[in-house]
């Protein structure tokens, strides 16, 4: 568990392939630096509201993004989205889904529920490279994060 | 005024019995008339005749002794006869000896040509009876009766035949009007229950049989006819309600094997997903970080997992919009084929910019269709046409519209490779590919979404093809001919 005073990239990912893919790409320009990987939704929960396994940690320390998958075991990428949404303290985090499903009504749901965008993991290696770092680079450094 | 072929039965019995029994009524009552009229004639005339002898041979005394007196007296006695109205007495000469009744005038003298014996002139009978004594003649008797008394019998018996024929013509009425229903209800039976067959459809109505005869046997065929209808009415109903039956099962299977190949190409492709982007994803990354440890066959190596890799890529790619088109409600508006065809051509030029195939465009207008699904569609087909004709030296393709039974008929035509007839039944089938990997790339499930859309609009697709010369792909939308089955 990293107890970090700096997040700027929180990765919510259950697949640990396409983790390192991920990591990877945004390695590649340097967006890597600080990092956050957690493997489900609970665990993610529980890091941005300081409870459960991060109890203690300082909250005030948000991610400039959260690069959010949907399907996940125990609480899914919805739920997280739901939540992250409600609370007055996240709320306003660029979420960006990054996942398998092309389907509308996921589409549909994420958007409803405020997600920022919506992008559907290339099977294609040099497509999956290219879409994360230009994401990471767009969100991290050209997008303006709310203050 | 209704015909006698047209009148009902009952009337046509009741008239044909008056009919006879008034025919027969009449011969009977002028044969007797005739009869009568005959012999009472002849009665009087020889009533008359003897009469007139009586009187003759009276008067012969009269007529020898000269005495008109004797006579007028003797003459006077045809008194008792009411209908004499004339008699006279001529001597031998032919001079009127004595007259009766006494206040007429009779004939002075005897006509010349008189004959003996009686004749009926304008309704009188006049008679001369020769007056002899012995042999010799004395004189001629003339005698004129009237014909009242038979002119009255015949009155009589005329008003009797009347009075009978009018009470046998009313009796016959009578008797026919109840007659006539031992014919006439039968018949009318059966008419009633044919009728109500008819009207209501109800087949299991039966005639009632009265009677042994042609009617009964009408009757019982007729009864016969309606329960063999009523039979193979039953089961023409027990053999549509099989079918129906059959047919829901059938169309019940049919879809749950569409639903099920649907979910199944969705779910093996969307899972298959994220394996391949690892064995894409980490044969890249290996071939990245440790190409210059590797000889070149190990590149080779792993430069082959990647190409498959992508290649399944594809196929899970295309097998995934595959399940799609089936599943999605279709959005039909008013397409712009123009503008998706456009579009089509436009985004293979972006892709491609060496592109140098000829695309000739015609045309064809608007279509109630789902546009998106029908991008796809062009898309497919104008992407086959030009990747087929890529190694033609003019590569050339058209894109048109054809009109024929009130169809239109969409056409999209290249002068590429072609195809060989011979495997006309794989062209639309899917992963069935009639080229191999090296000549044209491609995972033979292009034309089988294709179709598919071309289906769900209730239109047609076909092709045709000849090996190096070229292939042209047709489909119809709407199609007014399009049978469910060919889905």
């Amino acid at each position: 568990m990293n107890v970090a005073d700096k997040v700027e990239v929180l990765l919510i990912e259950d697949n640990m392939n396409d983790a390192e893919l991920t990591i990877r790409a945004l390695k590649k320009r340097n967006l890597a630096n600080n990092l956050i990987h957690l493997k489900d939704g609970a665990q993610a929960l529980d890091f941005l509201f300081g409870e459960g396994e991060s109890a203690g940690r300082d909250i005030s320390v948000l991610p400039k993004v959260i690069l959010l998958d949907l399907k996940m075991p125990r609480v899914d990428g919805m739920e997280v989205l739901e939540k992250v949404r409600a609370d007055p303290r996240t709320k306003k985090i660029p979420v960006v889904v990054l996942t398998s499903s092309k389907e509308d009504p996921d589409i549909k749901e994420c958007y409803r529920l405020g997600a920022n965008s919506y992008i559907v993991k290339p099977v294609e290696f040099e497509n999956f490279q290219a879409a994360v770092s230009e994401l990471g680079y767009y969100w991290l450094l050209i997008n303006q994060p709310p203050t | 005024m209704v015909t006698f072929n047209d009148a009902p039965i009952r009337k046509k019995l009741i008239l044909v019995t008056m009919l006879t029994s008034g025919a027969v009524l009449m011969i009977t009552c002028s044969a007797y008339f005739i009869y009568e009229f005959v012999t009472f004639r002849q009665a009087t005339v020889q009533q008359l005749s003897t009469l007139a002898r009586v009187v003759a041979t009276n008067s012969t005394a009269a007529l020898a002794f000269d005495s008109p007196e004797d006579a007028t007296e003797i003459l006077g006695a045809l008194k008792a006869e009411s209908h004499i109205v004339e008699a006279g007495i001529y001597n031998k000469e032919g001079a009127l000896f004595s007259f009766y009744p006494a206040d007429i005038t009779v004939l002075a003298r005897l006509p010349d040509h008189h004959e003996p014996g009686y004749k009926i002139k304008d309704s009188f009978i006049i008679g001369y009876e020769p007056i002899l004594e012995g042999t010799r003649s004395m004189g001629t008797l003339f005698i004129k009766s009237d014909m009242k008394a038979l002119n009255q019998r015949l009155q009589l018996y005329g008003g009797i035949a009347l009075a009978v024929i009018t009470i046998s013509f009313f009796a016959a009425y009578l008797l026919s009007n109840q007659l006539q229903k031992l014919i006439s209800k039968p018949i009318l039976g059966l008419a009633d229950t044919a009728r109500a067959v008819s009207e209501r459809g109800d087949y299991s109505l039966r005639a009632k049989k009265w009677s042994n005869d042609e009617l009964g046997a009408l009757t019982d065929s007729f009864n016969h006819m309606l329960h063999q209808i009523e039979v193979q009415r039953k089961e023409i109903k027990s053999f549509n309600q099989e079918l129906e039956k059959k047919i829901l099962e059938r169309t019940f299977e049919l879809e749950a094997a569409n639903k099920e190949m649907e979910s199944f190409s969705y779910t093996v492709s969307h899972d298959l997903r994220a394996p391949l982007r690892a064995v894409i994803g980490f044969s890249n990354m290996l071939l990245e970080d440790y190409e210059n440890k590797l000889e070149a066959d190990g590149i080779r190596l792993i430069k082959t997992i990647q190409s498959n890799g992508k290649k399944m890529g594809q196929l899970v790619d295309d097998l995934l919009e595959f399940s799609r088109m089936g599943k999605r409600e279709l959005n039909v508006v008013n397409a712009d084929l123009d503008k998706v065809v456009k579009e089509v051509i436009q985004e293979h030029y972006n892709s491609n910019d060496k592109l140098n195939v000829d695309i000739k465009v015609n045309p064809i207008g608007h279509v109630r269709a789902d546009a998106s699904l029908m991008y796809h569609v062009f898309q497919n087909l104008i992407g086959n046409a030009i990747k087929y004709s890529s190694k033609a030296t003019q590569p050339e393709v058209q894109v048109g519209v054809i009109k024929q039974n009130g169809n239109k008929i969409y056409f999209i035509k290249d002068n590429g490779a072609g195809f060989d007839m011979k495997y006309y039944d794989k062209l639309f089938g899917v992963f069935q590919r009639l080229h191999r990997q090296e000549e044209f790339d491609g995972t033979g499930v292009g034309l089988a979404i294709a179709h598919r859309i071309v289906s769900r609009h209730k239109g047609r697709i076909w092709a045709e093809g000849v090996v190096n010369a070229g292939a042209t792909f047709y489909f119809t939308l709407n199609d007014k001919s399009f049978n469910a089955q060919e889905q």
